[in-house]
């Protein structure tokens, strides 16, 4: 049924047989793409069980700021005395927690992980353009979350200063401890973790655009693997953005410059720094900041579109807008990041601009939401635990995205700029979306990644819980943030008008715990299933891409025999007058006269012909739709 | 099949494991107990150590070590002298109850139990398909059927939760504002409201609902339908207007807000505003109506403002404890910063603007309710307008709050007569001996 013949007795590859592999060049400083998208999923989810961790600690302080919890001194020691976390430390658990999720979690772990498996999967490539950026892209991932885990451990601790960063904080130590040891170590794992975002992105673009097999042209190419071309566009020009700024900040703390000091009076000292601006970082800091976000969410998307369609066994609704919309949140994403700065102090007219930028964003947004709807009304849907994450991706990409209609607006954004439901927002549209894109993602290609199955029943006690969680932990923080509560605070006992919220917060925070927990069904699953999950099939998911063409054992060069050849679009799911519900990427038209339509030959006269003729002949009657 | 082993040896597993930590638990929390008193005893040691002022080195050393490894390394380079005193401090010194361990013990114990509890559930789940199966009674897509049922009740509880979300904590996050631009801010707040809560309905009742009319059973098929060109035209023009009319509805009431006419600014009432790690000062142009000039390089330990009272404008300036402001007159406030940025925050006024070092920000607005009326429109007595700090900025920032009273114009004016200047008598002695000595200095230094 397919072109390409997939024999697993065929498995003797000669032409890779000069490789002597080595524990060490398989499976720690390994080039092959499958390897490093699982290293990088690993240590994303590392990490991601680390920032989760930090976050439920601050989530505890502000449930109970009035308990002493003897045990945290335990793990803490001087940074909660007698069991009563430090404001200090607390300011650390929150930017830690931030940058570790955005950068590490959902920058790397997400894009590192599934644009190295599937872009080369997708594109019917060997491996990636360079395997060796591609290895090196790793390890420089790895080193920025050594650093930044090290951190913890300098006597003055982490970085304090929001993830943010933002200077005078973060470059003058005597206004926070964090910005000592701490933010210079911070610094130094951001600069790596750019140069390995960099070195992916190069790999990831030149990948795609030069090595995808024969009969791939771009339309044909899933919607994932335009979201992860997108994405490292995206990444290649904003990051070194990101570089200069961090690098001008170091300058600012370690060689005396003045770029984003000026006018300085701390703890009584005059400091000699004069005529820069603070505004400056932030400029800086946003122009990659706001298109970050989009790092995060496209390849979400990606991922949701594709699991969508297969799992609906319906093409996606509106391929075309689908890529359409994506290259239009690519292009704003790069004019929108005054919207973080409203109230700063930047011109105000300037803020006029940009909000109207922001709201124009939304419309791809909104219909990119639409089209997942559309692809679902009559399907025919089947609920894996990867289906119910990519719907539960898509509600929190809805009511998350919502919210940016206030925040986006200037005036809004007067009154709920830094309070709570920029806290509910973030978390709801590119915190918890992206996560569930990420894991909708590890639910379904797992089988790809290791050859055995996960759980299933884990697999949706794992949803249920994360899903209700997540919404009970950030739908309450709207509220909180309307009645003018800011973020990052310690605690609520200062101001009697939040007094009404703790009962709040309590809620919020046993909800964490719970969908904290819950993550532990997850890691169960994944890492048992490793060794002891039901084998895999071929291609358990009855999905068109290519990667379900290659071997479940993993071999160097993918496919065994030639690379496939491309012949349609990979979304032919229930195409009536075929017998299966799905037809591979790899199978031609000449197999499927039965359910070709006079669209799919794309003006070919010589092919419509043919199909005519076979039409009449075996009286098949064409509605063009 | 392997799998479904293994998961029973898994469960007899956690159940071992569960009750021999049962049995363990007292014997590993007096073990982790002595490790406690060992770091006691170490941390108590090192605070000896630095109160008898023995060798610094030492006393260092001490400070440094936070582990109880660090801890006892440096108590076993203690001089006899301090370990013997330090056995005496042992109570005094930071300790760690016995029961913080068994407590934490248990809790984990109840997790464990817990997963074993999930694990048999899963097993009782396999046994059950299993015997459908073998009676021939199994329905492949059973599972399929129940996850979408999930996804509707899940569906009603979402709605359920976001109207009390509405009724209940939105009546306690909404108070209208009381500020002239606020008032505007809120109608569109509303509006917005209004709309999103439209679409997250809508589009939440779709998304659940299809998985559910549209789960595989036996012999569904898909239908076949990759795009619409027209539905997505609507889809995409209809945002489109709805976002335009918001836009422009957001932008001219932005531009109002921030693009106050000068003879407006001058004809305001002034106030200045300084933010600083952790607290706000408040100061008032005084008799003459302008504020004088400040220059942070004269920050002096009594003058920690840093006005520049060269500037004989700022020889009247005004210092107050509280922000006051009457009702129904346009204050326009100078936000500036002495160290890091602030911002100020006033949720009630829908105010918000940086403090930023090295630039003033301005807000003009127009407050229209004054604090006792508010008291009375809250029925509480307590009730105040209160100004705090909204951009993260260091161990305070927490608690980095002003008052803010709205009054009538008369007790405006009566308070302003009590409040008490800036250049005060010492002040001015240090002043005029400064001068006196390096005045051409200072005069080049407020030029800048």
């Amino acid at each position: 049924m397919s072109s390409t013949v997939i024999s697993h007795g065929a498995a003797h590859h000669d032409a890779h047989d000069h490789h002597q592999e080595t524990f060490l060049t398989k499976y720690i400083f390994s080039q092959d793409h499958k390897m490093i998208a699982k290293q990088f999923l690993i240590t994303g989810i590392v990490m991601a069980v680390f920032a989760m961790v930090l976050s439920i600690l601050f989530r505890i302080q502000l449930a109970w700021p009035d308990t002493d919890f003897p045990i945290l001194e335990v793990f803490l020691g001087k940074w909660a005395e007698g069991g009563r976390m430090k404001p200090e430390f607390f300011l650390s658990l929150v930017t830690i927690h931030g940058t570790m999720m955005v950068f590490f979690v959902l920058t790397a772990g997400l894009s590192g992980t599934f644009s190295n498996l599937l872009i080369p999967y997708q594109l019917g490539a060997r491996d990636m353009a360079s395997p060796l950026m591609n290895m090196l892209s790793y390890w420089f991932f790895f080193t920025a979350c050594v650093i930044m885990v090290a951190s913890f451990f300098v006597e003055s601790g982490p970085a304090s200063a929001g993830w943010t960063i933002y200077p005078p904080l973060s470059s003058v130590p005597t206004s926070i401890p964090g910005s000592g040891l701490g933010m210079t170590l911070w610094l130094v794992s951001m600069t790596l973790f750019i140069a390995s975002q960099v070195l992916g992105g190069v790999n990831y673009i030149s990948t795609v655009l030069n090595m995808r097999t024969k009969g791939m042209d771009l339309w044909k190419m899933p919607l994932t693997i335009w979201a992860f071309f997108l994405t490292a566009i995206v990444g290649l020009l904003s990051f070194p953005v990101l570089v200069s700024a961090v690098v001008l900040l170091f300058f600012d703390r370690s060689v005396g410059t003045s770029f984003y000091l000026s006018d300085l009076v701390v703890q009584g000292e005059i400091l000699p720094n004069e005529g820069g601006s603070p505004i400056l970082f932030q400029h800086l800091f946003w122009f990659l900041g706001h298109p970050e976000v989009y790092i995060v969410v496209m390849p979400a998307l990606g991922l949701t579109s594709e699991i969508i369609s297969t799992n609906s066994r319906k093409p996606i609704f509106g391929y075309h807008a689908m890529v359409y919309s994506l290259v239009g949140i690519t292009v704003l994403s790069f004019i929108v990041w005054g919207h973080h700065m409203f109230v700063t102090g930047m011109n105000p007219f300037l803020g006029g601009v940009f909000m109207i930028t922001t709201l124009i964003i939304a419309v791809p947004s909104a219909v990119k939401a639409f089209n997942y709807i559309a692809t679902l009304w009559r399907g025919n849907i089947r609920f894996t635990p990867a289906m119910m994450f990519a719907i539960g991706m898509v509600s929190f990409f809805v009511s998350g995205g919502l919210t940016g209609l206030y925040l986006g607006n200037a005036a809004l954004d007067i009154n709920l700029h830094d309070t709570y439901f920029v806290v509910a927002h973030f978390h709801l549209v590119m915190g918890s979306a992206s996560i569930f894109g990420m894991l909708a993602g590890v639910y379904h290609w797992y089988p790809k990644m290791f050859g055995r199955m996960m759980d299933t029943k884990l697999g949706y006690l794992h949803f249920w819980l994360t899903f209700i969680g997540a919404y009970l932990v950030f739908f309450p923080m709207h509220f909180m943030g309307i009645d003018g509560v800011p973020r990052r605070y310690y605690t609520f006992t200062a101001f009697p008008f939040m007094d009404k919220w703790i009962s709040v917060n309590l809620l919020i925070t046993w909800a964490a715990i719970v969908a904290g927990l819950a993550q532990v069904a997850f890691l169960w699953n994944f890492f048992a299933s490793i060794w002891k999950g039901k084998k895999a099939t071929q291609n358990p998911w009855n999905s068109n891409t290519l990667e379900w063409t290659t071997p479940v054992e993993h071999i160097h060069g993918n496919w065994p025999g030639e690379i496939p050849t491309v012949y349609r679009w990979p979304y032919d799911y229930s195409k009536p007058g075929h017998d299966t519900d799905f037809i591979p990427q790899t199978v031609p038209f000449s197999e499927t006269m039965s359910s070709n339509l006079p669209h799919d030959f794309e003006g070919n006269e010589e092919a419509i012909r043919i199909q005519e003729e076979w039409n009449k002949a075996n009286n098949r009657e064409v509605k063009e739709g | 099949m392997k799998f479904k082993i293994n998961n029973r040896f898994r469960a007899v597993l956690g159940c071992l494991l569960a009750v021999g930590l049962l049995f363990s638990t007292p014997s590993f929390a007096f073990q982790q107990d002595s490790l406690a008193q060992d770091t006691a005893v170490s941390a108590a040691s090192d605070t000896v150590e630095e109160g008898q002022a023995d060798t610094a080195a030492t006393a260092t050393t001490a400070d440094t070590t936070g582990t109880a490894e660090g801890g006892e390394a440096t108590a076993a380079t203690a001089t006899s002298k301090s370990s013997s005193s330090s056995a005496m401090a042992v109570d005094e010194g930071p300790q760690i109850d016995p029961q913080v361990y068994k407590n934490m013990t248990y809790y984990i114990l109840l997790f464990l139990i817990l997963c074993t509890v999930v694990a048999v559930v899963g097993k009782v789940l396999s046994i059950y398909e299993l015997t459908r199966k073998m009676n021939g009674r199994y329905n492949p897509f059973a599972n399929n059927t129940f996850q979408a049922v999930l996804m509707v009740i899940f569906l009603v509880a979402f709605l359920g939760f976001v109207y009390y979300g509405y009724a209940v904590w939105g009546d306690w996050a909404w108070r209208s504002a009381v500020t002239e631009h606020g008032e505007r801010i809120d109608t569109m707040f509303i509006i917005t409201t209004v709309i999103i809560t439209i679409v997250l309905v809508l589009v939440h009742i779709l998304l659940l609902t299809f998985p559910y009319i549209y789960r595989m059973r036996k012999g569904t098929k898909a239908y076949y339908y990759p795009h619409n060109d027209t539905i997505e035209k609507i889809w995409t023009i209809v945002p489109a207007i709805v976002l335009t009319v918001l836009v422009l509805f957001g932008f001219f009431t932005w531009r109002s807000i921030t693009n106050v006419p000068e003879e407006l600014q001058k004809s305001a009432i002034q106030v200045e505003v300084l933010g600083e790690q952790f607290q706000w000062q408040v100061r008032y142009p005084g008799a003459d109506g302008v504020i004088g000039k400040r220059n942070y390089k004269l920050t002096t330990p009594m003058n920690s403002y840093g006005i520049d009272f060269n500037d004989k404008h700022a020889w009247d300036d005004i210092q107050a404890s509280d922000i006051v402001i009457p009702v129904n007159k346009s204050v326009r406030f100078h936000i500036i910063s002495k160290d890091i940025i602030h911002s100020f925050y006033i949720p009630d006024f829908r105010v918000q603007i940086n403090a930023v070092p090295g630039m003033t920000n301005y807000f003009q607005f127009t407050p229209t309710m004054t604090t006792e009326d508010m008291r009375e429109k809250m029925d509480d007595p307590k009730y105040d307008f209160i100004m705090l700090c909204n951009k993260i900025c260091g161990s305070g920032h927490y608690n980095m709050q002003k008052k803010v009273i709205v009054v009538t114009e008369e007790e405006y004016k009566e308070w302003l007569s009590t409040q008490n200047k800036y250049f005060t008598e010492d002040l001015q002695k240090e002043f005029a001996t400064a001068n006196a000595e390096d005045s051409k200095e200072l005069t080049t230094a407020s030029l800048n």
